[in-house]
Protein backbone atom coordinates (compact mmCIF):
# COMPACT_ATOMS: atom_id res chain seq x y z
CA UNK A 1 0.00 0.00 0.00
CA UNK A 2 1.10 3.56 -0.71
CA UNK A 3 2.35 5.81 2.06
CA UNK A 4 -0.51 7.75 3.68
CA UNK A 5 -0.84 11.37 2.55
CA UNK A 6 0.68 13.86 5.00
CA UNK A 7 -1.80 16.67 5.54
CA UNK A 8 -1.04 19.68 7.69
CA UNK A 9 -3.75 21.45 9.70
CA UNK A 10 -2.99 25.06 10.64
CA UNK A 11 -3.27 24.81 14.44
CA UNK A 12 -2.91 28.32 15.82
CA UNK A 13 -6.62 28.47 16.79
CA UNK A 14 -9.97 26.97 15.77
CA UNK A 15 -11.57 23.59 15.09
CA UNK A 16 -8.33 21.75 14.39
CA UNK A 17 -9.45 18.52 16.08
CA UNK A 18 -12.55 18.14 13.87
CA UNK A 19 -10.52 18.46 10.68
CA UNK A 20 -7.86 16.10 12.01
CA UNK A 21 -10.51 13.48 12.77
CA UNK A 22 -12.04 13.73 9.29
CA UNK A 23 -8.63 13.47 7.62
CA UNK A 24 -7.53 10.53 9.77
CA UNK A 25 -10.82 8.73 9.11
CA UNK A 26 -10.05 9.15 5.39
CA UNK A 27 -6.65 7.51 5.89
CA UNK A 28 -4.37 10.59 5.96
CA UNK A 29 -1.60 11.32 8.41
CA UNK A 30 -2.17 14.66 10.16
CA UNK A 31 0.50 17.18 11.16
CA UNK A 32 -0.41 20.22 13.30
CA UNK A 33 1.20 23.36 11.89
CA UNK A 34 2.21 26.16 14.26
CA UNK A 35 5.58 27.16 12.76
CA UNK A 36 6.94 27.55 9.21
CA UNK A 37 9.19 24.45 9.31
CA UNK A 38 6.15 22.27 10.01
CA UNK A 39 5.02 22.93 6.42
CA UNK A 40 7.99 20.96 5.09
CA UNK A 41 7.13 17.68 3.40
CA UNK A 42 3.35 18.14 3.50
CA UNK A 43 1.23 16.85 0.61
CA UNK A 44 -1.62 19.24 1.44
CA UNK A 45 -2.79 21.77 4.00
CA UNK A 46 -6.08 22.54 5.75
CA UNK A 47 -6.96 25.99 7.10
CA UNK A 48 -9.65 25.30 9.71
CA UNK A 49 -12.60 27.28 11.01
CA UNK A 50 -12.01 29.68 13.86
CA UNK A 51 -11.95 33.43 14.36
CA UNK A 52 -10.28 34.85 11.27
CA UNK A 53 -8.97 37.96 13.04
CA UNK A 54 -7.31 35.86 15.77
CA UNK A 55 -5.95 33.32 13.27
CA UNK A 56 -4.62 36.16 11.10
CA UNK A 57 -2.80 37.76 13.99
CA UNK A 58 -1.32 34.46 15.18
CA UNK A 59 -0.25 33.51 11.64
CA UNK A 60 1.63 36.79 11.38
CA UNK A 61 3.20 36.42 14.85
CA UNK A 62 4.42 32.92 14.00
CA UNK A 63 6.03 34.17 10.77
CA UNK A 64 3.66 31.93 8.79
CA UNK A 65 2.10 34.46 6.43
CA UNK A 66 4.70 34.26 3.64
CA UNK A 67 5.38 30.50 4.03
CA UNK A 68 1.63 29.83 3.72
CA UNK A 69 1.42 32.02 0.63
CA UNK A 70 4.40 30.17 -0.85
CA UNK A 71 2.98 26.70 -0.06
CA UNK A 72 2.69 24.90 -3.41
CA UNK A 73 0.45 21.94 -2.49
CA UNK A 74 -3.34 21.78 -2.38
CA UNK A 75 -5.03 23.86 0.33
CA UNK A 76 -8.52 23.42 1.77
CA UNK A 77 -10.05 26.21 3.87
CA UNK A 78 -13.35 26.29 5.74
CA UNK A 79 -15.07 29.43 7.06
CA UNK A 80 -12.19 31.42 8.59
CA UNK A 81 -9.91 29.37 6.33
CA UNK A 82 -11.87 30.61 3.30
CA UNK A 83 -11.41 34.21 4.50
CA UNK A 84 -7.67 33.64 4.87
CA UNK A 85 -7.47 32.23 1.32
CA UNK A 86 -9.49 35.05 -0.29
CA UNK A 87 -8.02 37.98 -2.21
CA UNK A 88 -10.36 40.45 -0.50
CA UNK A 89 -12.54 40.52 2.63
CA UNK A 90 -15.00 43.21 3.63
CA UNK A 91 -16.27 43.92 7.15
CA UNK A 92 -12.97 42.71 8.54
CA UNK A 93 -10.43 44.50 10.66
CA UNK A 94 -7.81 46.71 9.00
CA UNK A 95 -4.60 44.89 8.16
CA UNK A 96 -6.09 41.42 8.52
CA UNK A 97 -3.74 39.13 6.55
CA UNK A 98 -5.19 37.56 3.40
CA UNK A 99 -3.21 35.01 1.42
CA UNK A 100 -4.88 35.79 -1.91
CA UNK A 101 -4.56 32.19 -3.11
CA UNK A 102 -8.22 32.04 -4.18
CA UNK A 103 -9.76 34.56 -6.55
CA UNK A 104 -12.84 35.39 -4.47
CA UNK A 105 -14.01 38.32 -2.38
CA UNK A 106 -15.88 37.53 0.82
CA UNK A 107 -17.95 39.47 3.33
CA UNK A 108 -17.21 38.40 6.91
CA UNK A 109 -20.28 37.31 8.88
CA UNK A 110 -22.14 37.74 5.60
CA UNK A 111 -25.04 35.58 6.79
CA UNK A 112 -25.47 37.49 10.07
CA UNK A 113 -24.67 36.97 13.73
CA UNK A 114 -24.84 33.68 15.63
CA UNK A 115 -28.64 33.76 16.08
CA UNK A 116 -28.85 33.60 12.26
CA UNK A 117 -26.41 30.66 12.03
CA UNK A 118 -28.07 27.66 10.38
CA UNK A 119 -27.91 24.23 8.79
CA UNK A 120 -29.14 23.53 5.25
CA UNK A 121 -29.02 20.75 2.68
CA UNK A 122 -26.70 21.52 -0.23
CA UNK A 123 -26.58 19.96 -3.68
CA UNK A 124 -23.02 18.90 -4.30
CA UNK A 125 -21.76 18.88 -7.91
CA UNK A 126 -21.57 15.29 -9.16
CA UNK A 127 -23.37 13.77 -6.15
CA UNK A 128 -26.95 12.54 -5.81
CA UNK A 129 -27.12 12.74 -2.00
CA UNK A 130 -27.36 16.27 -0.55
CA UNK A 131 -24.68 17.45 1.84
CA UNK A 132 -25.62 18.95 5.21
CA UNK A 133 -24.01 22.38 5.44
CA UNK A 134 -23.39 23.88 8.89
CA UNK A 135 -23.04 27.67 8.58
CA UNK A 136 -21.71 29.46 11.67
CA UNK A 137 -21.32 33.24 11.43
CA UNK A 138 -20.31 32.27 7.93
CA UNK A 139 -18.52 34.44 5.37
CA UNK A 140 -20.44 35.09 2.16
CA UNK A 141 -18.67 34.79 -1.18
CA UNK A 142 -19.62 38.02 -2.96
CA UNK A 143 -17.37 37.88 -6.05
CA UNK A 144 -15.44 35.19 -7.83
CA UNK A 145 -12.96 35.19 -10.68
CA UNK A 146 -13.51 33.28 -13.96
CA UNK A 147 -11.26 30.38 -12.86
CA UNK A 148 -13.30 29.64 -9.75
CA UNK A 149 -15.62 26.66 -10.11
CA UNK A 150 -18.76 26.46 -7.94
CA UNK A 151 -19.23 22.97 -6.44
CA UNK A 152 -22.21 23.92 -4.25
CA UNK A 153 -24.39 27.00 -3.95
CA UNK A 154 -27.10 28.21 -1.60
CA UNK A 155 -29.76 30.66 -2.78
CA UNK A 156 -27.52 31.70 -5.65
CA UNK A 157 -24.37 32.29 -3.58
CA UNK A 158 -21.41 29.93 -4.01
CA UNK A 159 -20.64 28.09 -0.75
CA UNK A 160 -18.13 25.46 -1.93
CA UNK A 161 -15.62 26.49 -4.59
CA UNK A 162 -12.50 25.19 -6.27
CA UNK A 163 -9.79 26.98 -8.19
CA UNK A 164 -7.13 24.52 -9.29
CA UNK A 165 -5.44 23.16 -6.16
CA UNK A 166 -7.46 25.39 -3.81
CA UNK A 167 -10.74 24.19 -2.27
CA UNK A 168 -12.81 26.35 0.08
CA UNK A 169 -16.16 26.26 1.88
CA UNK A 170 -18.06 28.97 3.69
CA UNK A 171 -19.60 26.22 5.87
CA UNK A 172 -18.09 23.47 8.03
CA UNK A 173 -17.95 20.03 6.39
CA UNK A 174 -15.83 18.97 9.38
CA UNK A 175 -18.79 19.36 11.77
CA UNK A 176 -21.44 17.35 9.95
CA UNK A 177 -19.87 13.89 10.04
CA UNK A 178 -20.02 13.55 6.23
CA UNK A 179 -16.56 12.91 4.80
CA UNK A 180 -17.26 13.65 1.13
CA UNK A 181 -15.71 17.10 0.97
CA UNK A 182 -12.56 15.95 2.75
CA UNK A 183 -12.42 12.95 0.38
CA UNK A 184 -12.64 15.34 -2.54
CA UNK A 185 -9.78 17.38 -1.10
CA UNK A 186 -7.62 14.27 -0.69
CA UNK A 187 -8.44 13.41 -4.30
CA UNK A 188 -7.05 16.80 -5.37
CA UNK A 189 -3.96 16.10 -3.25
CA UNK A 190 -3.46 12.70 -4.94
CA UNK A 191 -3.82 14.22 -8.41
CA UNK A 192 -1.40 17.02 -7.61
CA UNK A 193 1.21 14.67 -6.16
CA UNK A 194 1.04 12.54 -9.36
CA UNK A 195 1.58 15.66 -11.47
CA UNK A 196 4.40 16.80 -9.22
CA UNK A 197 6.11 13.39 -9.14
CA UNK B 1 -34.57 22.40 4.87
CA UNK B 2 -32.94 25.27 6.71
CA UNK B 3 -32.78 25.04 10.49
CA UNK B 4 -31.71 27.70 12.98
CA UNK B 5 -30.40 27.15 16.48
CA UNK B 6 -29.61 23.44 16.24
CA UNK B 7 -27.26 22.00 18.87
CA UNK B 8 -24.69 21.55 16.09
CA UNK B 9 -24.85 25.23 15.19
CA UNK B 10 -24.72 26.27 18.86
CA UNK B 11 -21.88 24.01 19.97
CA UNK B 12 -20.20 24.58 16.60
CA UNK B 13 -19.50 28.23 17.40
CA UNK B 14 -17.73 27.10 20.58
CA UNK B 15 -15.65 24.69 18.46
CA UNK B 16 -14.49 27.70 16.42
CA UNK B 17 -13.34 29.47 19.60
CA UNK B 18 -11.06 26.61 20.67
CA UNK B 19 -7.46 27.48 21.41
CA UNK B 20 -8.53 31.07 21.93
CA UNK B 21 -8.98 33.71 24.62
CA UNK B 22 -12.33 35.32 25.46
CA UNK B 23 -11.89 38.66 27.20
CA UNK B 24 -14.15 40.64 29.53
CA UNK B 25 -14.62 44.22 28.29
CA UNK B 26 -16.65 47.13 29.61
CA UNK B 27 -16.24 49.71 26.81
CA UNK B 28 -15.99 49.85 23.02
CA UNK B 29 -12.38 50.96 23.38
CA UNK B 30 -11.52 47.89 25.48
CA UNK B 31 -13.33 45.68 22.97
CA UNK B 32 -11.16 47.05 20.16
CA UNK B 33 -8.02 46.44 22.21
CA UNK B 34 -9.17 42.85 22.80
CA UNK B 35 -9.92 42.25 19.11
CA UNK B 36 -6.63 43.79 18.05
CA UNK B 37 -4.80 41.54 20.52
CA UNK B 38 -6.35 38.44 18.92
CA UNK B 39 -9.23 37.64 21.28
CA UNK B 40 -11.66 35.12 19.72
CA UNK B 41 -14.64 36.79 21.44
CA UNK B 42 -15.43 39.43 24.04
CA UNK B 43 -17.76 39.33 27.03
CA UNK B 44 -19.66 42.62 27.27
CA UNK B 45 -20.04 43.74 30.89
CA UNK B 46 -20.76 46.87 32.90
CA UNK B 47 -18.24 45.95 35.56
CA UNK B 48 -15.48 43.34 35.55
CA UNK B 49 -15.78 40.71 38.31
CA UNK B 50 -13.09 42.38 40.48
CA UNK B 51 -15.23 45.54 40.62
CA UNK B 52 -18.45 43.59 41.21
CA UNK B 53 -16.71 41.92 44.14
CA UNK B 54 -15.39 45.22 45.53
CA UNK B 55 -18.52 47.31 45.05
CA UNK B 56 -21.07 44.69 46.08
CA UNK B 57 -24.81 45.18 45.51
CA UNK B 58 -26.91 43.19 43.05
CA UNK B 59 -25.09 42.39 39.80
CA UNK B 60 -27.39 42.16 36.77
CA UNK B 61 -27.33 41.84 33.00
CA UNK B 62 -25.52 44.77 31.33
CA UNK B 63 -27.47 47.73 29.93
CA UNK B 64 -28.40 47.03 26.27
CA UNK B 65 -26.80 50.35 25.28
CA UNK B 66 -23.48 49.01 26.56
CA UNK B 67 -23.90 45.74 24.66
CA UNK B 68 -24.82 47.52 21.41
CA UNK B 69 -21.86 49.84 21.73
CA UNK B 70 -19.54 46.86 22.02
CA UNK B 71 -21.26 44.95 19.17
CA UNK B 72 -20.71 47.94 16.91
CA UNK B 73 -17.05 48.24 17.87
CA UNK B 74 -15.88 44.74 16.91
CA UNK B 75 -16.40 41.98 14.33
CA UNK B 76 -15.63 39.03 16.66
CA UNK B 77 -18.44 37.32 18.62
CA UNK B 78 -19.91 39.28 21.52
CA UNK B 79 -21.09 37.38 24.58
CA UNK B 80 -23.05 38.75 27.53
CA UNK B 81 -24.01 37.48 30.96
CA UNK B 82 -27.47 36.70 32.33
CA UNK B 83 -28.18 35.89 35.97
CA UNK B 84 -28.57 32.19 36.83
CA UNK B 85 -32.22 31.28 36.24
CA UNK B 86 -33.13 34.71 34.81
CA UNK B 87 -34.62 33.55 31.54
CA UNK B 88 -36.00 36.99 30.73
CA UNK B 89 -32.53 38.54 30.81
CA UNK B 90 -31.58 35.76 28.40
CA UNK B 91 -34.56 36.62 26.17
CA UNK B 92 -33.40 40.23 26.11
CA UNK B 93 -29.85 39.20 25.21
CA UNK B 94 -31.18 36.98 22.44
CA UNK B 95 -33.23 39.89 21.08
CA UNK B 96 -30.05 42.00 21.10
CA UNK B 97 -28.45 39.23 18.99
CA UNK B 98 -25.52 38.57 21.28
CA UNK B 99 -23.60 35.56 19.98
CA UNK B 100 -23.47 33.64 23.29
CA UNK B 101 -25.21 34.01 26.66
CA UNK B 102 -23.16 33.22 29.76
CA UNK B 103 -25.53 32.07 32.53
CA UNK B 104 -23.10 33.26 35.12
CA UNK B 105 -22.45 32.93 38.84
CA UNK B 106 -20.59 36.24 38.64
CA UNK B 107 -24.00 37.95 38.58
CA UNK B 108 -26.40 37.65 41.51
CA UNK B 109 -28.54 34.52 40.98
CA UNK B 110 -32.22 35.07 40.19
CA UNK B 111 -33.38 31.53 41.00
CA UNK B 112 -32.15 29.35 43.85
CA UNK B 113 -33.26 26.09 42.31
CA UNK B 114 -33.62 26.27 38.53
CA UNK B 115 -31.20 27.19 35.81
CA UNK B 116 -32.49 28.55 32.49
CA UNK B 117 -34.05 26.02 30.10
CA UNK B 118 -31.48 26.66 27.42
CA UNK B 119 -33.15 24.41 24.82
CA UNK B 120 -35.85 27.08 24.49
CA UNK B 121 -33.41 29.52 22.83
CA UNK B 122 -31.74 29.96 19.43
CA UNK B 123 -28.83 31.75 21.05
CA UNK B 124 -26.27 29.33 22.55
CA UNK B 125 -25.35 29.30 26.25
CA UNK B 126 -22.13 28.77 28.15
CA UNK B 127 -22.40 27.75 31.82
CA UNK B 128 -19.96 27.35 34.69
CA UNK B 129 -19.17 24.18 36.63
CA UNK B 130 -16.98 23.01 39.49
CA UNK B 131 -17.24 19.29 38.76
CA UNK B 132 -18.42 16.89 36.10
CA UNK B 133 -21.89 16.38 37.58
CA UNK B 134 -22.57 20.11 37.44
CA UNK B 135 -21.21 20.26 33.87
CA UNK B 136 -23.48 17.43 32.69
CA UNK B 137 -26.53 18.92 34.41
CA UNK B 138 -25.93 22.17 32.53
CA UNK B 139 -25.48 20.29 29.25
CA UNK B 140 -28.73 18.39 29.87
CA UNK B 141 -30.42 21.80 30.22
CA UNK B 142 -29.04 22.76 26.79
CA UNK B 143 -25.69 24.44 27.48
CA UNK B 144 -23.60 24.34 24.28
CA UNK B 145 -20.32 25.21 25.98
CA UNK B 146 -18.93 24.72 29.48
CA UNK B 147 -16.37 26.67 31.45
CA UNK B 148 -14.94 25.63 34.77
CA UNK B 149 -15.77 28.39 37.24
CA UNK B 150 -12.64 29.18 39.17
CA UNK B 151 -13.12 32.17 41.44
CA UNK B 152 -13.85 35.23 39.32
CA UNK B 153 -12.35 38.61 40.14
CA UNK B 154 -9.52 37.29 42.33
CA UNK B 155 -6.58 36.86 39.96
CA UNK B 156 -5.92 33.67 41.96
CA UNK B 157 -5.76 30.57 39.75
CA UNK B 158 -6.14 28.00 42.54
CA UNK B 159 -9.89 27.44 42.28
CA UNK B 160 -9.74 27.19 38.49
CA UNK B 161 -7.09 24.50 38.87
CA UNK B 162 -9.19 22.65 41.44
CA UNK B 163 -12.22 22.67 39.14
CA UNK B 164 -10.25 21.54 36.08
CA UNK B 165 -8.56 18.77 38.06
CA UNK B 166 -11.99 17.72 39.24
CA UNK B 167 -13.62 17.68 35.79
CA UNK B 168 -10.74 16.23 33.76
CA UNK B 169 -9.85 13.73 36.51
CA UNK B 170 -13.47 12.55 36.65
CA UNK B 171 -13.46 12.05 32.87
CA UNK B 172 -10.39 9.82 33.10
CA UNK B 173 -11.98 7.85 35.94
CA UNK B 174 -15.24 7.36 34.02
CA UNK B 175 -13.25 5.80 31.18
CA UNK B 176 -12.05 3.07 33.55
CA UNK B 177 -15.54 2.03 34.69
CA UNK B 178 -17.42 -0.91 33.18
CA UNK B 179 -20.80 -0.38 31.55
CA UNK B 180 -22.76 -1.72 34.51
CA UNK B 181 -20.93 0.59 36.92
CA UNK B 182 -22.07 3.68 35.03
CA UNK B 183 -25.67 3.46 36.35
CA UNK B 184 -24.60 3.96 39.96
CA UNK B 185 -22.03 6.53 38.86
CA UNK B 186 -24.68 8.60 37.06
CA UNK B 187 -26.81 8.52 40.20
CA UNK B 188 -23.84 9.56 42.30
CA UNK B 189 -23.00 12.43 39.90
CA UNK B 190 -26.68 13.46 39.66
CA UNK B 191 -26.26 13.52 35.90
CA UNK B 192 -28.18 11.86 33.03
CA UNK B 193 -26.95 8.34 32.26
CA UNK B 194 -26.73 8.97 28.50
CA UNK B 195 -24.32 11.88 29.04
CA UNK B 196 -22.25 9.92 31.56
CA UNK B 197 -22.00 7.08 29.05
CA UNK B 198 -21.01 9.49 26.24
CA UNK B 199 -18.18 10.91 28.37
CA UNK B 200 -16.99 7.42 29.35
CA UNK B 201 -16.85 6.41 25.68
CA UNK B 202 -15.33 9.61 24.25
CA UNK B 203 -13.02 10.77 27.03
CA UNK B 204 -14.22 14.37 27.02
CA UNK B 205 -17.33 16.44 27.67
CA UNK B 206 -19.75 16.51 24.72
CA UNK B 207 -19.24 20.28 24.38
CA UNK B 208 -16.19 22.53 24.29
CA UNK B 209 -14.76 23.15 27.77
CA UNK B 210 -13.01 26.41 28.60
CA UNK B 211 -11.58 27.60 31.92
CA UNK B 212 -12.44 30.82 33.73
CA UNK B 213 -11.93 32.55 37.04
CA UNK B 214 -8.55 33.82 38.24
CA UNK B 215 -6.39 33.82 35.10
CA UNK B 216 -4.03 36.81 35.40
CA UNK B 217 -0.83 35.94 33.49
CA UNK B 218 0.28 34.17 30.27
CA UNK B 219 1.61 31.33 32.44
CA UNK B 220 -1.81 30.96 34.09
CA UNK B 221 -3.42 30.62 30.66
CA UNK B 222 -0.86 28.04 29.51
CA UNK B 223 -1.33 26.11 32.77
CA UNK B 224 -5.07 25.83 32.05
CA UNK B 225 -4.37 24.66 28.50
CA UNK B 226 -1.86 22.05 29.66
CA UNK B 227 -4.37 20.77 32.22
CA UNK B 228 -6.81 20.12 29.36
CA UNK B 229 -8.88 23.27 28.77
CA UNK B 230 -9.98 24.00 25.19
CA UNK B 231 -9.45 27.75 25.75
CA UNK B 232 -9.64 30.44 28.42
CA UNK B 233 -11.85 33.26 29.63
CA UNK B 234 -9.90 36.17 31.10
CA UNK B 235 -11.98 38.57 33.14
CA UNK B 236 -10.37 41.17 35.33
CA UNK B 237 -6.86 39.88 34.50
CA UNK B 238 -6.45 42.02 31.40
CA UNK B 239 -8.08 45.37 32.05
CA UNK B 240 -7.00 45.41 35.72
CA UNK B 241 -3.35 44.96 34.73
CA UNK B 242 -0.93 47.87 34.26
CA UNK B 243 -0.70 47.49 30.45
CA UNK B 244 -3.86 45.80 29.14
CA UNK B 245 -2.94 45.72 25.43
CA UNK B 246 0.43 44.06 26.07
CA UNK B 247 -1.06 41.66 28.62
CA UNK B 248 -3.88 40.73 26.22
CA UNK B 249 -1.46 39.97 23.38
CA UNK B 250 0.80 37.97 25.68
CA UNK B 251 -2.08 35.83 26.98
CA UNK B 252 -3.28 35.15 23.41
CA UNK B 253 0.19 34.03 22.30
CA UNK B 254 0.63 31.91 25.44
CA UNK B 255 -2.72 30.18 24.87
CA UNK B 256 -1.74 29.13 21.33
CA UNK B 257 1.81 28.11 22.25
CA UNK B 258 0.93 26.63 25.63
CA UNK B 259 3.53 23.86 25.46
CA UNK B 260 6.39 26.02 24.21
CA UNK B 261 8.24 27.24 27.33
CA UNK B 262 10.56 29.46 25.28
CA UNK B 263 7.66 31.40 23.82
CA UNK B 264 6.02 31.51 27.26
CA UNK B 265 9.21 32.99 28.73
CA UNK B 266 9.41 35.60 25.98
CA UNK B 267 5.80 36.74 26.26
CA UNK B 268 5.97 36.82 30.08
CA UNK B 269 8.73 39.43 29.99
CA UNK B 270 8.14 43.07 30.82
CA UNK B 271 4.36 42.91 31.14
CA UNK B 272 4.18 45.40 33.99
CA UNK B 273 2.14 44.68 37.07
CA UNK B 274 -0.54 42.00 36.64
CA UNK B 275 -3.84 42.59 38.46
CA UNK B 276 -3.15 42.89 42.18
CA UNK B 277 -5.67 40.20 43.07
CA UNK B 278 -6.70 38.62 46.32
CA UNK B 279 -6.17 35.15 47.67
CA UNK B 280 -9.21 32.93 47.12
CA UNK B 281 -8.35 31.02 50.29
CA UNK B 282 -8.81 34.24 52.27
CA UNK B 283 -12.42 34.73 51.14
CA UNK B 284 -15.27 33.99 53.55
CA UNK B 285 -17.62 31.23 52.33
CA UNK B 286 -20.37 33.76 51.56
CA UNK B 287 -17.94 35.75 49.40
CA UNK B 288 -17.29 32.82 47.05
CA UNK B 289 -18.98 33.18 43.66
CA UNK B 290 -18.21 29.58 42.69
CA UNK B 291 -20.81 28.23 45.13
CA UNK B 292 -23.62 29.85 43.12
CA UNK B 293 -25.33 27.38 40.78
CA UNK B 294 -26.47 23.83 41.55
Amino acid sequence: MAEPLRIGVLAVQGDVREHATMLQDAGAEVVEVRRPQELDGLDGLVLPGGESTAIGRLVRLAGLEEPLRAFRGPVFGTCAGLILLARAASDGVPGQPLLGLLDVAVRRNGYGRQVASFEADLDLAGEAEPLRGVFIRAPRITERGPGVEVLAALDGDPVLVQEGRILAASFHPELAGDGRVHERFLEIVREESCVGA
Amino acid sequence: MTELGTMRVKSGLAEMLKGGVIMDVTTAEQARIAEEAGAVAVMALERVPADIRREGGVARMADPTKIREIQEAVTIPVMAKARIGHFVEAQVLEALEVDYVDESEVLTPADEEHHIDKWAFNVPFVCGCRDIGEALRRISEGAAMIRTKGEAGTGDIVNAVRHMRSVFGAIRRLQTLSGDELYAEAKELRAPLELVRWVAENGRLPVVTFTAGGIATPADAALCMQLGADGVFVGSGIFKSADPSTMAKAIVEATTNFRDAEILARVSEGLGEPMRGLSAAGLAPDELLEARGW
